[in-house]
């Protein structure tokens, strides 16, 4: 098993940083601290697609015009693509959240979860 | 106030009117501020003072067992997760081999047949404006619909603000010097290397969503310098609503055009021309700079709107 | 290469670790800013420069600065609240 996680290592990375990014959404109440724990699971994502479209020894897809383009020159376009778009939409999905943490501090003054949680609660009683 | 179709909804906007719909369906906290003061802390403390001392102990014993409850299975959550993915990934293929199971036939059409059937020299830039292109239609769309709700949330944040942000000399940047004079250096080169991005796509690396970022930076770091005044002298809320509506519409009646042509495959309607060629690839160029528009729009937007709750 | 790119991972999960740990919140946004750099280098070598000059525009600036901004606006409305009862006296 070692022994292959040798050789997967940027696949491994990517893992261990989805487990970063997991723990720290987990362990801190901070708000700020979660959305930059999220963000890392999101690249942590990413480098896994693209580590998976690479192709040892081969060039990035751009074609040369003059000779036809053969399959074993360039690596997976696909994965590309994919990640291409998604950098895009964790750029907004980061701005929503962030604004809602504004929203939230607005009101109760703190970012600590646990203690929004408690205000929130206690508004709900009273 | 004009008189016409949209005079209710642009007032609606602008908060001379109420919503219709207020106080009928829940629209959160934000109604209900007027009620609750904004000491709750405070109101909580003395609510937590008033609670006898034993009981208090009592609390703060089961919130702290909790605590080590939650850290413990974090930990245990976390190894088990780390773990099970890391074995996963030791039973992958190798990594960079050339027979790994993702370089299947879909990957093959699109690198051997891309440049005939696109016109694209950078396949990648074919392959989302062409072969996906409903996907980047969806992405665009998403990008508009996190600046509208980015944009409701800030606005009924600014009309409540009681501190005016004109005063923060503190954190205003648009007195320094030395920020003006590399910001005007620095400003034309931004742009037009985010312009050749734009432009470039189908022949380079770049396209759409890059060239859109390096704008979109390049318009926060102007603001940033010079202040919002001389900024919204060439970006203001209009531009804003026009460009990315357009773009946007312009992009979908491009592509969903070919539904009416027996949705078979999505069409060019320009001629593809010499690939290699700034003028070519045919749609792929106007889409790019839809794309690039649409994001540099984006960005500028949310940044104008985390700065004063405005575009 | 290979030395160069184990030697990138290596500071990616160093970055991620001290933006974890960190205790000032804006330096672990500062962190994650050069983590979000060190990854456009990677991509840069995984051949895929569409994706390396995005997240180079992106992640180190676009998302980078909304974070700087939200702190401010935090830090204005926290003094805001700390000044008014020296204004109701």
């Amino acid at each position: 098993m070692l022994n292959n996680l040798a050789v997967n290592y940027e696949e491994a990375v990517a893992m261990i940083l989805f487990g970063i990014g997991f723990c720290t959404l987990l362990f801190h109440r901070n708000l700020v601290k979660k959305i930059i724990g999220l963000n890392i699971m999101d690249t942590a994502v990413y480098l896994f697609l693209a580590s998976m479209g690479y192709i040892e020894g081969r060039r990035s897809p751009i074609a040369d015009p003059s000779v036809p383009a053969s399959v074993s020159a360039f690596i997976n376009p696909i994965p590309s693509g994919l990640v291409l778009t998604g950098i895009v939409v964790s750029v907004s999905v980061t701005a929503i959240m962030l604004a809602l943490t504004i929203k939230l501090y607005k009101r109760y003054h703190t970012l600590n979860l646990d203690e929004i949680y408690m205000f929130a609660k206690n508004e709900d009683i009273g | 106030m004009k008189k016409n179709k949209f005079s209710r909804f642009f007032r609606w906007i602008e908060g001379g009117q109420k919503d219709s719909l207020e106080q009928k369906i829940d629209t959160g906290a934000e109604i209900r501020d007027g009620a609750v003061p904004p000491s709750s802390r405070e109101k909580l403390y003395a609510l937590l003072e008033a609670v006898p001392e034993n009981r208090k102990k009592m609390e703060n014993m089961e919130i702290r067992s909790f605590n080590r409850l939650y850290q413990v299975l974090c930990v245990l959550v976390c190894v088990i997760f780390i773990s099970v993915l890391l074995l996963t990934v030791s039973y992958l293929p190798r990594f960079g081999g050339d027979h790994n199971p993702d370089n299947n036939e879909v990957a093959q059409r699109y690198i051997e047949n891309g440049v005939a059937e696109t016109g694209a020299v950078n396949l990648v830039a074919g392959m989302i404006l062409d072969y996906r292109a409903f996907d980047t239609l969806g992405e665009s769309c998403v990008l508009f619909t996190a600046v509208t709700c980015v944009f409701v949330l800030m606005k009924s944040l600014s009309s409540e603000r009681t501190i005016p942000l004109t005063k923060d000399i503190m954190y205003d940047m648009s007195n320094d010097v030395i920020l003006h004079q590399v910001v005007t250096f620095l400003f034309p080169v931004i742009m037009l290397f985010g312009v050749y991005i734009l432009l470039n796509g189908h022949l380079g690396p770049g396209g759409g969503f890059a060239g859109g970022a390096v704008m979109g930076a390049g318009l926060m770091l102007y603001s940033l310098a010079f202040g919002e005044e001389k900024t919204e002298r060439l970006f203001n809320e209009r531009t804003f609503q026009v460009v990315s509506t357009c773009a946007l519409s312009f992009y979908c009646l491009s592509k969903s055009y070919s539904f009416f042509t027996g949705a078979n495959h999505l069409e060019n309607i320009i001629p593809k021309g010499i690939a290699g060629n700034i003028l070519s690839g045919g749609l792929i160029l106007p889409l790019n700079i839809c794309v690039g528009l649409v994001v540099a729009c984006t960005m500028y937007g949310f940044y104008t709107l985390f700065r004063k709750g405005g575009i | 290469m290979e030395i160069f790119r184990i030697i990138l991972l290596v500071t990616l999960v160093v970055c991620a670790l001290s933006a974890s740990f960190s205790k000032n919140i804006l330096t672990s946004i500062v962190i994650f800013m050069s983590y979000s750099l060190v990854m456009s280098i990677i991509w840069a070598i995984l051949q895929s420069p569409d994706l390396a000059i995005t997240e180079a525009a992106v992640g180190a600036g676009v998302t980078s600065v909304l974070f700087f901004i939200t702190l401010k606006k935090i830090r204005l409305i926290s003094t805001g609240k700390k000044e008014t009862p020296h204004e109701k006296e």
